[in-house]
């Protein structure tokens, strides 16, 4: 099918996509990548009065490093997260997580902000913002608030940005020494919607494990932080029955839905079986 | 009807420009305003990649985006590859080893196998297989596709 009819704004500058997002009072989306949007327009399951493309705003497109944290803008293409130095350099889980995206031509236009503000469960980068507790600024008419993960998420499909606000960055804390990572996922095809995905990162010192994080997506309506299994890493290092422990104690903490993919026990067998994966792999990187 | 808006963008090295709705979808302006059909309509929901065409250098889907998103644009359709008659080495080597059969997702299927190319200029085959994932074939079960696109690698890589 085709878009249903609505106005078309396309703002140079942050301040006027706010302002036009503000006097449309929720009645407007905002037009990121559109991989997501796209479909829902063409499937006629979004009508929105209109859309707000933020696509030609180039200040909201940038990766950069701040005292250990890296800082990219709500538009910088998931293909340019990809083929970062930086990203590869400080954010390796960022990067191997934007492989699990769609594919390369999705990630072409598709964007690290809109995949955030979608809050879709089943993707990839709100469960990395997760893991590593990162945070999103948001900007108002009002002015510029950040929101943690646990804020930000409140449902399937659903943020707590209001209507008039625009997600226009993203923040991660960078990897630091010692660490390792992994992101695994179980899809039907490459490329498809997650499953279930799980975003590890462990840091070591020496036979123990000084830091772990961990994050679902897929089981449940919002990405979880897996904290009560990431405390049993920290207290009882990385060995195998560590590690064991800890997947059984990660399919503990996720609350997932059945649907015509899978069902809520398979979904929960999958956190577990994909944590213990990802786990090594991270401490494999860790060495 | 309701208002219009300008694009003006270059398409296989030809400036071109139209008046279209903005809720008219890219691929629907490059087959219906601007005559260029080789581009095929599929799923219109970004799955089956047989509108993939490259947009500044860079394979995305045209049922993705709204027309008026791509002013002052550079795109690259299936029309840009053949070149004074001849086909282009990626066009040769599916023709060579059985790439299509009804052709449907062909002219996606070529432009996003270039873009991997390009990322990815010798590719295993399961990097093959992993990057045409992104486009469906129901015809070929893909063994000619992927053979056609490894043997097209060293000539791209020569040509360069």
């Amino acid at each position: 099918m085709k878009p249903p009819r609505f106005d078309y704004h396309a703002p140079r500058s942050i301040d006027d996509a706010v302002a036009l997002l503000a006097r449309y009072g929720g009645d407007a989306k905002v037009l990121a990548g559109g991989q997501s949007l796209m479909p829902m327009l063409n499937f006629r399951l979004a009508r929105p009065a209109a859309l707000v493309d933020v696509n030609r705003i180039p200040e909201l497109a940038y990766v950069r490093e701040d005292d250990g944290t890296v800082a990219i803008g709500a538009m910088t293409r998931q293909r340019t997260i990809e083929f970062s130095p930086l990203v590869a350099r400080r954010l390796p889980l960022l990067l191997e997580a934007t492989r699990w995206v769609g594919h390369l031509p999705i990630r072409s236009r598709g964007t690290i902000g809109g995949s955030i503000a979608h809050a879709d469960p089943s993707a990839e980068y709100p469960a990395v913002l997760t893991a590593l507790d990162g945070e999103v600024v948001a900007q108002g008419p009002r002015g510029r608030r950040t929101l943690k993960p646990g804020e930000l998420f409140e449902t399937y499909l659903t943020t707590r940005l209001a209507p008039d606000e625009l997600l226009v960055e993203v923040r991660l804390p960078a990897s630091p020494a010692g660490a390792g990572h992994a992101f695994e996922e179980f899809a039907r095809r490459h490329g498809d919607f997650a499953i279930v995905g799980i975003a590890a990162m462990i840091v070591r010192d020496g036979a123990r494990c000084s830091a772990a994080r961990l994050a679902s997506a897929g089981a449940g309506p919002v990405p979880v932080r897996l904290r009560a299994a990431e405390e049993i890493l920290e207290r009882d290092g990385l060995g195998d029955a560590a590690v064991a422990a800890a997947a059984a104690r990660a399919a503990e903490l996720v609350e997932p839905d059945a649907d015509v993919h899978a069902s809520a026990e398979y979904r929960r067998h999958l956190t577990g079986v994909l944590t213990a994966r990802a786990l090594k792999r991270a401490i494999e990187r860790a060495r | 009807m309701s208002e219009t808006v300008l694009v003006r963008l270059t398409v296989n090295g030809t400036p071109l420009e139209g008046r279209c709705p903005p809720r008219k979808l890219l691929v629907d302006f490059l087959r219906d305003d601007l005559a260029l059909t080789g581009t095929h309509v599929g799923c219109e929901h970004g799955i089956c990649g047989a509108c993939t065409i490259l947009l500044n250098g860079e394979a995305a889907r045209s049922c993705l985006m709204l027309a008026v998103q791509a002013d002052g644009v550079e795109i690259t359709t299936i029309e840009g590859l053949m070149k004074d008659g001849v086909l282009h080495p990626l066009q040769e080597a599916f023709r060579q080893h059985h790439g299509l059969q009804c052709g449907f997702c062909t002219p996606g299927m070529l432009l996003t196998a270039l873009d991997l190319l390009r990322v990815k200029p010798d590719p295993s085959e399961a990097e093959v297989r992993e990057g045409l994932s992104a486009v469906l074939c129901r015809c070929t079960g893909y063994h000619g596709i992927v053979k056609a696109v490894r043997a097209a690698a060293p000539v791209l890589r020569g040509a360069q």
